[in-house]
């Protein structure tokens, strides 16, 4: 029988599977739980549905539990997001004891497990007040902050820290992410899950399928952003710098593929003028894609000939990794996970501007092979670094690290 | 040879393959000025100095950099001090007794251009430098060479983080900055004399592992085919 390990060998590697297995032997038998909000849809439980079999095929005792909350507590928890990521709202007191009660409520019902686990990871602000509700716990607590929170809300920052702050770990993606608390905060960057829908290798007729429901034609220069419509991934920035380049390359055609955005007011307007800034453009092609299009996302990727993730602030940008798994150049804003993973002249470009953006688009759609070697590199980069065994090795170490000592140096015989 | 740390391979014992993982963690220090980089300098461990210098081959980041310690990539790409960028990035970490003289190096470097360009006390950099410390997790792979033609058949299988373990990582343990692979030949006869001198003479400090790698296989090879009669 083929296993997850199996199957992720052939993508990474089967010498990364044999660390894996090294790494995870004096971890045998360990009871590892993972806590979150949800079960399903955004990048934390697509992780964690991969995850959590991984530890368990190395013989980790590893779980997964969901806390469930009414809707006070998901404006609450959407609010925190928002404010970790800088937005400047305050939260009213009855959505914050509500917040409390749902993790007091979940608390109770989960306590046994989780006193009982060796070490428990608490997966963004959503749980984070678990610990406190767990008094005899035994095991570490780590708490994972997936959320770019190098500039939070400060009143909302104030109000979390207490929970956070009696964890023995946390982990944060980017050093500056890191905030300050009484506890080592190992820095974990994310990563992208090669066999699930949106990065798994797909047919030359998938991929080709995009041409026709799109409307695409084959034969000319693609250009793709994928992302919300949102104004720090600047959409309008991309649309001009496409039509800058259109007076050089008048036969590209571009691509803006986001989700809808029903619940985000501010989402609305700038979809509107997404679609003023395009119109009377036949090659602009603005995409409402459901949550679910994984594989058409994946598609689309995979067709374009240049990625742009414009961006004016970013997490980390994983978009970018899908792409430049797919073997694409991506030309990136340059800020936040992107300067990690855009290298000038190797696995794209990094620019500031519309006017950067344009001159990077003209620069590869003339060097057909300079494209395709930098796609290349590309690729090997997500490989050697930011596919889901890697991210799993970082868990592994940090497990070993807190389970063995704080010393710089930890020799397991 | 050095028996305090008893990490070292014992001659002529077994080789010992052994592994390592290395995982980063903040230290919230952060420079946004070259001062500020010179005054923190002077108070992080020395864990996190290995860790700009060498946590790189490790962690997330482009194998071909220009610079190829973390002190000079700041320098150039966001406080865009071209002189300093060269003066740091020329800095051979091999080449210091240990980590204070290469912090103490590192210090001479920067206030000799704080004394050249005083502005550079107080200009900001575009993105603030990031003291980051490390811990790295050691284990034993199972695996032994008793002889050298043995660890020549098992070099082409070990992993990236396995040679930086025993070629970079060495260097901190092993007296006068040596590998763990030419300090275990040394034991054995002459004849390994010149496969050892070759070894070391290789400059860890500007390749990756996977470069590294490949030169120590074919090292190993080309010497196992002149052993063979």
């Amino acid at each position: 029988m083929t296993t997850l390990l199996d199957a992720y060998s052939e993508t990474s590697g089967q010498g990364v599977i044999d660390h894996l297995r090294q790494l995870a032997a004096p971890l045998r038998g360990m009871k590892i739980l993972h806590v979150n909000s949800t079960r399903v849809g955004g990048g934390v439980a697509e992780i964690l549905g991969k995850l959590v079999p991984l530890m368990q095929e190395l013989s980790i005792d590893a779980s997964w539990e969901v806390i469930t909350g009414n809707d006070d507590f998901y404006q609450c928890t959407k609010a925190m997001h928002n404010a970790l990521q800088g937005s400047r709202a305050r939260i009213p007191r009855h959505l914050l004891d509500n917040y409390e009660q749902v993790n007091r409520d979940n608390g109770e019902q989960l306590r046994e497990k989780l006193e009982a686990a060796d070490f428990v990871f608490i997966h963004d602000p959503q749980p984070a007040p678990l610990l406190t509700y767990c008094p005899a716990r035994r095991g570490k607590w780590i708490w994972r902050c997936h959320i770019d929170a190098s500039h939070p809300y400060r009143p909302v920052w104030k109000y979390l820290k207490p929970f956070i702050a009696d964890y023995d770990a946390s982990i944060f993606s980017l050093p500056r992410f890191a905030k300050t608390l009484p506890h080592p905060q190992y820095i974990i960057p994310p990563s992208i899950d090669p066999l699930s829908e949106k990065n798994m290798d797909l047919t030359k007729e998938e991929v080709w399928g995009v041409y026709g429901d799109f409307d695409l034609d084959p034969e000319r220069p693609l250009l793709l952003q994928v992302s919300r419509f949102d104004r720090f991934k600047d959409p309008l920035g991309v649309i001009q710098a496409y039509q800058l380049v259109k007076k050089f390359v008048p036969g590209q055609q571009l691509v803006l593929a986001g989700g809808t955005a029903t619940d985000d007011p501010e989402g609305e307007v700038v979809l509107q003028e997404v679609r003023d800034a395009a119109a009377g453009d036949p090659d602009i092609h603005i995409l409402l894609l459901p949550p679910d299009a994984h594989k058409t996302i994946n598609a689309l990727q995979r067709a374009a000939d240049i990625v742009l993730q414009k961006s004016i602030k970013e997490g980390f940008g994983l978009t970018v990794t899908e792409a430049m798994w797919k073997g694409k150049p991506v030309i990136g804003g340059d800020t936040g996970g992107i300067q990690l993973q855009v290298i000038n002249f190797n696995t794209g470009f990094r620019v500031n501007t519309p006017e950067g953006a344009a001159l990077r688009i003209r620069y590869l759609l003339h060097q057909p092979a300079k494209m395709r070697e930098m796609g290349n590199k590309a690729r090997e980069f997500v490989r050697d670094n930011f596919l889901l065994t890697r991210h799993l090795r970082e868990y592994l170490t940090l497990i070993l690290s807190l389970h063995y000592g704080s010393e710089d140096r930890i020799e397991l015989n | 040879m050095n028996e305090k740390n008893g990490y070292e391979q014992k001659p002529p014992e077994d080789f010992v393959l052994k592994d390592c993982a290395l995982i980063a963690i903040a230290t919230g220090k952060r420079a946004l000025t070259l001062r500020e980089l010179r005054d923190l300098l002077l108070t992080v461990t020395p864990d996190s100095i290995y860790y700009h210098f060498w946590g790189g081959l490790l962690q997330p980041r482009f194998e071909e950099r220009e610079y190829n310690n973390d002190f000079a990539a700041w320098a150039w790409y966001s406080l865009h001090d071209a002189v300093l960028a060269e003066r740091l990035a020329v800095v051979d970490p091999t080449e210091s007794s240990d980590l204070e003289e290469l912090r103490q190096q590192i210090l001479e470097i920067i206030e000799e251009r704080l004394d050249e360009r005083e502005a550079l006390s107080w200009i900001s950099s575009d993105v603030s430098f990031e003291f980051i410390r490390s811990q790295i997790v050691v284990f034993d792979t199972g695996k032994r060479a008793k002889t050298p033609e043995e660890l020549t058949a098992i070099l082409p299988d070990i992993s990236p983080s396995s040679i930086f373990y025993h070629f970079i990582d060495s260097r901190r343990r092993l007296e006068h900055h040596r590998d763990d692979f030419s300090f275990w030949l040394s034991s054995f006869e002459e004849r390994h004399q010149e496969l050892c001198e070759k070894l070391v003479a290789i400059d860890p400090y500007f390749d990756s592992l996977a470069q590294l790698k490949k030169q120590l296989v074919d090292l190993f090879e080309i010497h196992s085919q002149k052993e063979t009669p």
